[in-house]
């Protein structure tokens, strides 16, 4: 217990001490799992809302592979991811391994099926005939979708916090592909990792706290965001 | 009606859906500042019918007419859809205030701020919402959702309403209040309206004419009247509320008398028979059960068709009793509680039963 105390206090020492390295640690996993949330709710979103709204042969073995996708294990993720960025992979040439863009590859990767699932489901538990009713607004297909995404604004914002959380929490595809370079890929998980590997406990625990307080300070404000909307 | 001057008009119309026929209609044509009715059971095709005619649903064949100009299919029905608006029986309401749902059309066709709040607050003002502007939809009752939602289709001036049963889910009282307004509203802005129901009622209130949907094909289109009193065949004679509907045997009778037709012994006069209909046509002779009158027996005969009968059930139904009475052949008659009580109208005692000629139809025996 005294351990966990210990790391609990080195945690705040580190953050309130203003400690360079931490900080820099936390703002890239900030920035990676954040870019990475971004690109997946842009495919996500994009690709949940076609599976929802059209329908076409193989749909359904589609939406079984998007299922399946959103628990896909981070390191089979960064293992093909690795293989294709690999020096003589497919695109070796872009010279992305052991970068944060590969992590973001990876990352975005990992949240996209989570943000397309939920995003199906989502669009898919509004009402079937509010379709029909915007159309008979007078909208056009664009302005459906727009007002349909609108509708499920509040478990979209679940969408979010779900593929948020999915890689900011990842450490496996994180660690193959980023590879822990101090400075520069080194971000909250792959650093517990290596600490806790050294035997570092203290500084380990500083910095899971440090990544419990960031994801629920993210997911603490999406919350609220949809809360606040929620009926009374 | 004459497809001349129509301000909406299908021809052909074919509507399926996963390999089923759901719609085949030849031709129906409404004209400007109309209000047909659709009526039909459940399943008749009246949404289908709807869905087709608001341009959303894309036929299998047929075409749809618009001021005699043909309305493209696709995306270019797009300005097409924007002189239609429509109502479901769900009131289908955005998670947003009262306003923005009732803005909601104003703002697809992007018109200025200023007009937005505009027709927004003249259709609040129309179904009693005003003060509910800015409340949360869901918040709403039933009634207020359904007001919110037809203010919603009105704000944007339809030259067309397609209402899809839009009272059906509401409790009596907030029905005909919200019917009443919407009267007033299309009486107002003379909007051409077609409106799906399968409330009698609902449709007489409404309907310039009626149409009678089964099965996915219109089985009579006619005034309130035509239809209730003249209808086309048993099946509609059924639907309009003609429980009586007797085999009987057209006699030919002196001009000047009147049509006969022969129930068992009995003949009667008749206000008319279906056309086509001779001397000798086996047909089925219709009786609204409110056209049944019923007096005590013995009492001295009138002119018109008399006869006596015995009550074999009387069964209570809200306002009206519904008496049958064994003549030979049952008859059901609608009996105000004024004249159960006056007749003291039980199982078993004697009657009277008078029936104007006036208002008895004969259809043929299919």
């Amino acid at each position: 217990m005294d351990l966990i105390w210990q790391g609990i206090r080195e945690a705040f020492g580190l953050i309130f001490g203003f400690d360079a390295e931490v900080w820099r640690i936390s703002l890239l996993s900030l920035r990676i799992s954040g870019s990475a949330t971004l690109i997946s709710l842009v495919l996500g979103v994009s690709a949940g809302t076609a599976l929802a709204l059209t329908r076409f042969p193989g749909r359904r073995i589609l939406v079984s592979l998007v299922n399946t996708g959103m628990g896909l294990p981070p390191v089979v993720v960064g293992l093909f991811v690795t293989i294709f960025l690999w020096r003589n992979g497919p695109l070796g040439v872009l010279g992305l391994l052991y970068t944060p863009a590969a992590m973001i590859i990876a990352q975005s990767v990992i949240a996209t099926p989570i943000v397309t699932g939920i995003s199906l489901a989502a669009i898919q538990q509004l009402p079937p005939k509010l379709r029909l009713q915007i159309l008979a607004l007078g909208a056009t297909r664009w302005q459906m979708v727009r007002l349909l995404l609108r509708e499920a604004r509040l478990p979209l914002l679940a969408a979010v916090m779900a593929g948020f959380g999915g890689v900011i929490s990842e450490v496996g595809a994180s660690i193959m592909v980023g590879g822990n370079v101090k400075g520069l890929t080194r971000v909250l998980t792959t650093a517990t990792v290596m600490e806790t590997g050294r035997g570092n406990f203290d500084i380990a625990i500083a910095l899971s706290v440090i990544l419990l307080l960031l994801t629920f300070a993210v997911n603490y404000l999406l919350t609220r965001i949809q809360q606040r909307e929620r009926p009374r | 009606m004459n497809a001349e001057g129509a301000l909406l008009e299908v021809r052909g119309l074919r509507i399926r859906r996963g390999g089923v026929d759901l719609l085949d209609i030849p031709a129906l044509a409404v004209a400007p500042g109309e209000t047909l009715s659709l009526i039909g059971p459940n399943g008749s095709g009246k949404s289908t019918l709807l869905l087709g005619l608001s341009g959303i649903e894309r036929p299998a064949a047929g075409e749809l007419f618009f001021r005699a100009q043909p309305v493209p299919a696709g995306s270019a029905a797009l300005e097409y859809r924007r002189r239609v608006a429509m109502v479901f029986q769900e009131p289908l309401l955005f998670d947003a205030t009262v306003f923005e749902n009732v803005a909601a059309g104003l703002r697809l066709r992007g018109l200025g701020k200023e007009q937005i709040v505009k027709r927004v607050g003249e259709n609040l003002e129309h179904f009693r919402i005003a003060h509910l502007c800015g409340r949360s939809a869901r918040t709403l009752s039933g009634g207020e959702a359904q007001r919110t939602s037809l203010a919603r289709a009105l704000a944007v001036a339809p030259e067309v309403l397609l209402l899809d049963e839009p009272f059906a889910a509401l409790d009596p009282q907030s029905r005909e209040g919200l019917i009443e307004d919407l009267a007033h509203t299309l009486r107002e802005t003379g909007t051409t309206t077609i409106f799906a129901t399968h409330d009698r009622a609902e449709a007489l209130r409404l309907a310039d004419r009626v149409a009678v949907l089964e099965g996915g094909r219109l089985r009579q289109v006619g005034s309130a009247e035509e239809v209730f009193r003249r209808p086309a065949d048993a099946f509609v004679a059924a639907f309009v509320g003609v429980e009586n509907l007797l085999p009987v045997t057209l006699r030919s009778a002196a001009p000047a008398t009147g049509m006969l037709a022969q129930l068992g012994e009995a003949l009667l006069e008749i206000g008319a028979a279906a056309a086509g209909m001779q001397s000798g046509s086996v047909g089925l002779l219709c009786i609204r059960p409110e056209d049944v009158v019923l007096s005590a027996s013995g009492t001295e005969a009138a002119a018109g068709n008399h006869f006596p009968g015995r009550v074999a059930s009387v069964i209570p139904q809200g306002l009206l009793s519904r008496v049958t009475i064994d003549c030979g052949v049952p008859i059901v008659a609608a009996a105000s509680g004024h004249v159960v009580r006056e007749l003291a109208l039980a199982a078993g005692c004697a009657v009277r039963v008078a029936l104007r000629p006036a208002d008895l139809y004969v259809i043929p025996r299919v």
